[in-house]
């Protein structure tokens, strides 16, 4: 049976591994190329490295890390972060990056995705969203420019609608980060997620809000979501992945034990 | 003449996923050239032929690098990697409205949609193989095992099926005629179990009556 995906994401900042808290106040956590490896080698199934300076400050981003990374693991992984063209898109998988995510780029141009699909295929294309849950209209609204808090802005677009609009797109799987659970550990928004299940069907991966083990059995088995991505978790040693995914299994959820 | 000399080749298909199956190679201590030369790709020992996204267009890449004859009469061992396996077959349903893409013809397999009946795809992540016929590329590999999977098209069960996968309905998990092996599967994606079968691959017997050219620096 297909395994449910543990998936560490890795913030990248100038090279370095960083971690805010909701998007604010990143402090690094350390070098890339030993932490993937460790990853690796403790059993995650998928890697995402999201570059979060290359969207907000629209520079040209050293990626040579991409290739650094390519070389010593041994399962997929996946940028995100600064893919405007399909020139960029095509640069990080020659480099060895199994999956490119967009995020900002495909809002500002909701045809990128369907061109990148066509010439790289829809599985490898992500789409990546941002989505903050506004108490007061009780809409769950998508925003851009997250890498940045001086640029950050709420787009037009509403969650749920989005995501049924990458699908159409040819987008091959969508991370929904929920932005009001990023960074604070109190379990991922399990409301927000069935939802977005419902309208998803392609691979759907949560992100925001993992603290404990719990959080994940809850979102797998509530939101029946394919993977779970998690980082600060994982960076400050909170969660060992192995005993997570032997939690996990012996709760019955279908996971790749290493 | 010892495997780790041999002459391996990744067969650049134009698609843009060839380094990561190189770094595959290179972590198992062995050598590998990526080229499209058509005489080095005859006289390598190994080849192996890479792909992801379409067959539509990796296929026009290889006809417009003049490959065809090459990889259809290759007599040494070839392994192919997802979109590689399915481009050894003989053509694949590219789209929904039913484009059928010519390819390889050199194992007799119709590739077609997955038939995951009500479940997503595309078929993406870690799943087991369900049944495991005994060849040398899956010497040590047992069913139960889980490999890193990503696709929507697949070639659905024949007397070339050597490991069939579940998801939705069964399919080829691997693919094998004569000398030429295909995975559905990324074994340069799947941990420890694959690159056993990449290295399984690499010690395969090299062939000795095939001519050898004068040495290529």
């Amino acid at each position: 049976m297909l395994a449910k995906r543990i998936i560490p994401c890795l913030d990248v900042r100038d090279g370095k591994v960083v971690k805010g808290i909701q998007f604010r106040n990143h402090e690094i956590i350390g070098d890339i190329v030993p932490l993937a490896q460790k990853y690796a080698e403790a059993g995650a199934d998928e890697l995402v490295f999201y570059d979060i300076t290359a969207s907000a400050d629209d520079r040209v981003v050293d990626k040579s890390w991409v290739s650094r990374i390519a070389e010593v693991i041994d399962i997929p992984f996946c940028v995100a972060g600064g893919i405007k063209s399909e020139a960029d898109a095509k640069q990080i998988l020659m480099m060895g990056a199994d999956k490119i995510s967009i995020n900002s780029p495909a809002l500002h141009d909701p045809t990128l995705i369907t061109r990148l699909a066509e010439v790289f295929g829809q599985q490898c294309i992500v789409v990546g969203i941002d989505s903050f849950y506004d108490s007061e209209s009780n809409q769950y609204q998508v925003y851009q420019f997250t890498g940045n808090e001086t640029r950050t802005q709420q787009t037009k677009w509403t969650t749920f609608d989005w995501i049924q609009e990458v699908q159409q797109r040819g987008a091959g799987e969508v991370v929904l980060n929920c932005m009001n659970q990023d960074g604070v550990r109190q379990g991922y928004d399990l409301e927000q997620l069935k939802k977005a299940r419902a309208v998803c069907n392609v691979p759907l991966i949560a992100s925001g809000g993992a603290g404990e083990i719990s959080h994940f059995t809850d979102v797998f088995q509530q939101a029946d979501v394919d993977g779970a991505l998690a980082a600060s978790v994982f960076h400050k040693d909170i969660i060992a992945i192995n005993q997570l995914k032997q939690t996990l299994k012996n709760q019955q959820i279908e996971i790749r034990l290493c | 003449m010892n495997s780790k000399n041999q002459l391996n080749v990744i067969v650049d298909t134009g698609c843009a996923n060839l380094s990561s199956v190189k770094f595959a190679v290179e972590r198992l201590g062995f050598q590998v050239t990526i080229t499209d030369d058509i005489a080095i790709i005859k006289m390598a020992d190994k080849v192996i032929l890479p792909g992801v996204g379409s067959a539509k267009h990796a296929m026009k890449n290889i006809r417009a690098k003049g490959l065809v004859e090459t990889l259809q009469n290759l007599t040494q061992p070839v392994l192919g990697f997802c979109l590689g396996m399915q481009l050894m077959c003989r053509s694949s349903v590219e789209s929904s409205d039913g484009e059928i893409v010519e390819c390889l013809d050199i194992i007799p397999i119709e590739i077609k949609a997955l038939e995951a009946k009500n479940q997503r795809l595309p078929h993406m992540g870690w799943n087991t193989l369900t049944s495991i016929t005994e060849h040398p590329v899956f010497k040590d590999i047992n069913v139960g095992d889980y490999f890193y999977f990503v696709h929507s098209f697949a070639a659905p069960l024949s007397e070339h099926t050597i490991a069939t996968c579940q998801y939705g309905s069964e399919f080829s998990a691997a693919v094998a005629k004569d000398n030429f092996i295909g995975c559905q599967f990324h074994p340069e994606r799947s941990s420890e179990l694959g690159s056993k079968i990449i290295m399984n691959f690499l010690e395969l017997p090299i062939l000795n009556s095939k001519s050898k050219e004068p040495e290529i620096s």
